[in-house]
């Protein structure tokens, strides 16, 4: 066991997944000689050289579409696009190519290759270095996204991600990559992709959440705590496909659902859920499924950003209203 | 069909040429009397003043981000001459396109050092510029603004007006499909539009020679049937000079011109990396006699027109002043919670006036 933050974790991950597999390759913008812009691929192109862990030209859509050509040809590459906010040019990439071709092949040929890029905003970066994506790639069928909350979590996860036969978008929230440090085993084990975990058991109130978002709602749910609101909170850890059972589980037990999310709210990554609730456990609701989420405005500047980004306090406040309703 | 280039420097220097056009050598001193563009001394000066400001104002940026007081900053030092010297050799009504880092260029087409603060202190006032002024804002996403410029370039031919668009990207931009994807629109359309390649050596980590393999950016060009050049990007009569030239063909019906600027950035690529990481000092000090600050102040004392007396007032006062603006900046630069929602939309929609009335409710009940 060691301590590592988020970054460590990910990087420690890599590592491992290189030197058990060799058909493993590391790549994208800044990855090589620099080790990543946020380091989560430092020491990997001296330990295993450039062949195996290396910088790309800046173009997104070619290391994306390189990678299909890299998992068709028998690798299993993991490319990093810098900031979620850049992968936009790959999205022709991703849409046409990565989430079909094992339905266009009719399964004889799949693509095992993870796409990691930065997730989520709070840590007062430039525009286009905050976005939350994973409306848009959960949306795609053929696609896994996986957002990890914990170092813990980011290692089971990442490995399951890699040795996974299907791609896997890995959303890492930036604002948690050195927010804190957790006991992380050294040895190899994986979480399941499209498993949630309750962090917080509770009767009152279901609080559905994922990246950064969960270490608020658990404040949150502390706070209601206090006032003899016992929430439940989970930690989605996988968007697509979605642990359906742990989700209606839970509702069914509290009769109360709330979920709350970093990215825009019309048309997010809520909505599928409260639909969700609404077709699995309709009879046992008590309150509207409520969605807690980011306002349908462009992320703001660094200036502006606390008012778009939920504290705590804020989650309470909402939370409040659905368990009072 | 080969392409027959006429004008001056791009038969001296095209990206064929494997020469590259540099007017004054690393002193300040003319190598090149038949290139000298027809400006006079006085005017030369008032220009190096532009990058002295952009100097002063960049490293007051700096030392107010190690104070916590700036956030995250592109610095343009060392690149003063390749931002200066095009907006210099454009015509008034001349539109600008920049990426990130030209804050030479931004600074004599009006845009005030308020602004370009704001923008950096995270506040999207810093990208409303004053009325008139023709430059774009900052685009982050590397490449995009290239094909703004185009279709700017275009709607001049459509709409019968002269105006030329000179739009800026990096050299890792080269590497990006909307970079080649700009160049072939603009030689198909025959848009007077010139794309300035800052050829700064890195793209954040990643070394030139790792960029690409064509030898030049200018031969970039080439494929897209288009004139491109190689030009010393430190020398601000050599810019000069080029986008003059490019600008003309452009205006008089000859379409688009590729420049490199072949340039180095002195310092990091943003104030969130460490540049030791993937370069050696050694090779910054190299560079660092190419300072096209130093060279044109060589020039300009050899002239009898500056002194090194008048360069370190001048640089002390435009310190002052960025200070003094930064101060402004500061006092006014929280946004206000209605900006962050209403320029949305040109009206407001139901849904968001509904989150905005809801975030400030919660605010005036908010107890800290």
């Amino acid at each position: 066991m060691a301590l590592m933050n988020l970054i460590t974790t990910i990087n420690h991950t890599l590592d491992l997944a290189m030197a058990q597999d060799e058909r493993v390759v590391v790549f994208g913008e800044d990855v090589g000689v620099e080790g990543g812009v946020f380091r989560a691929t430092v020491g990997l192109q001296e330990k295993y050289g450039d062949q195996r862990c290396f910088d790309t030209p800046l173009a997104e859509s070619a290391i994306v579409g390189a990678a299909v050509g890299m998992a068709i040809n028998g690798l299993r590459p993991v490319a990093e696009i810098q900031f979620s906010g850049f992968a936009y040019p790959a999205f022709n990439q991703i849409v046409s190519h990565v989430a079909r071709l094992r339905n266009r092949t009719r399964g004889q040929r799949s693509l095992p290759m993870v796409i990691r890029m930065p997730h989520g905003g709070g840590i007062k970066a430039l525009e286009h270095h905050s976005e939350s994506l994973e409306t848009f790639f959960g949306h795609i069928p053929g696609l896994k996204v996986v957002v990890p909350s914990t170092p813990y979590d980011a290692k089971g996860l990442l490995l399951a991600a890699i040795r996974d036969d299907d791609p896997v978008i890995f959303l890492e929230p930036s604002k948690l990559y050195r927010a804190f440090r957790q006991e992380v085993p050294e040895e190899d084990y994986t979480i399941p992709i499209g498993k949630a975990k309750v962090i917080k058991a509770g009767t009152d109130l279901t609080v559905v959440s994922w990246g950064a978002y969960v270490h608020e709602a658990v404040k949150a749910a502390e706070l209601l705590q206090a006032e003899g609101i016992d929430a439940e909170v989970i930690d989605l850890r996988t968007i697509s496909p979605l642990d359906r059972e742990t989700v209606l589980e839970s509702v069914k037990k509290t009769g109360r659902f709330a979920v709350v999310h970093e990215a825009a709210k019309s048309f997010g990554p809520g909505a599928e859920l409260v639909a969700l609730v609404n077709e699995g456990a309709f009879l046992h609701l008590e309150a509207p499924p409520t969605r807690l989420a980011g306002f349908d405005i462009t992320i703001p500047l660094p200036r502006g950003e606390h008012h778009y980004f939920m504290d705590a306090q804020r989650m309470a406040a909402g939370l409040r209203k659905v368990a009072h309703f | 069909m080969i392409q027959d280039y006429t004008a001056e420097l791009i038969r001296g220097y095209g990206a064929l040429t494997g020469r590259m056009l540099r007017i004054m050598d690393e002193n300040g001193v003319v190598q090149e009397p038949d290139l000298v563009p027809a400006l006079q001394d006085e005017q030369w000066l008032e220009l190096y003043k532009v990058m002295m400001l952009t100097r002063a104002a960049d490293d007051k940026a700096l030392q107010l981000q190690r104070q916590g007081r700036m956030l995250t900053y592109a610095p343009n030092t060392g690149q003063e001459a390749a931002q200066v010297g095009p907006a210099a050799a454009m015509g008034k009504n001349d539109w600008l396109v920049p990426a990130f880092r030209e804050l030479g260029a931004w600074l004599h087409r009006g845009i005030d050092l308020k602004s370009v603060y704001l923008y950096w202190y995270g506040n999207e006032f810093g990208s409303h510029f004053p009325e008139g002024v023709k430059v774009l804002p900052i685009a982050v996403p590397i490449g995009t603004q290239l094909h703004h410029a185009v279709g700017i370039a275009m709607a001049s031919n459509i709409k019968g007006e002269d105006d030329v668009t000179v739009a800026y990207i990096g050299d890792g931009g080269t590497s990006t499909g909307d970079f080649s994807e700009a160049v072939n629109f603009a030689g198909v359309f025959n848009a007077p539009v010139v794309f300035i390649v800052q050829n700064n050596q890195y793209a954040i980590s990643v070394a030139r020679g790792k960029q690409t393999k064509a030898v030049t950016m200018a031969q970039k060009a080439v494929a897209a049937g288009i004139p491109g050049i190689l030009v010393d990007g430190n020398d601000l009569f050599a810019m000069y000079a080029a986008t003059k030239e490019a600008v003309e063909r452009a205006r008089s019906g000859g379409g688009p011109t590729l420049i490199e600027a072949y340039t180095y950035r002195l310092g990091a690529h943003t104030t969130s990396d460490d540049p030791t990481k993937y370069r050696e000092d050694s090779e910054v000090e190299e560079w660092k006699p190419r300072d096209p600050l130093r060279r044109m102040k060589a020039y300009l004392i050899r002239q009898g027109l500056w002194s090194e007396e008048q360069d370190a007032a001048l640089y002390e006062q435009y310190g002052a002043y960025a200070l003094d603006v930064f101060r402004q900046v500061e006092a006014e630069g929280e946004p206000k919670v209605e900006d962050l929602f209403k320029y949305t939309y040109k009206e407001m929609p139901a849904h968001i006036r509904e989150q905005y009335e809801e975030y400030v409710q919660y605010l005036e009940g908010k107890v800290d």
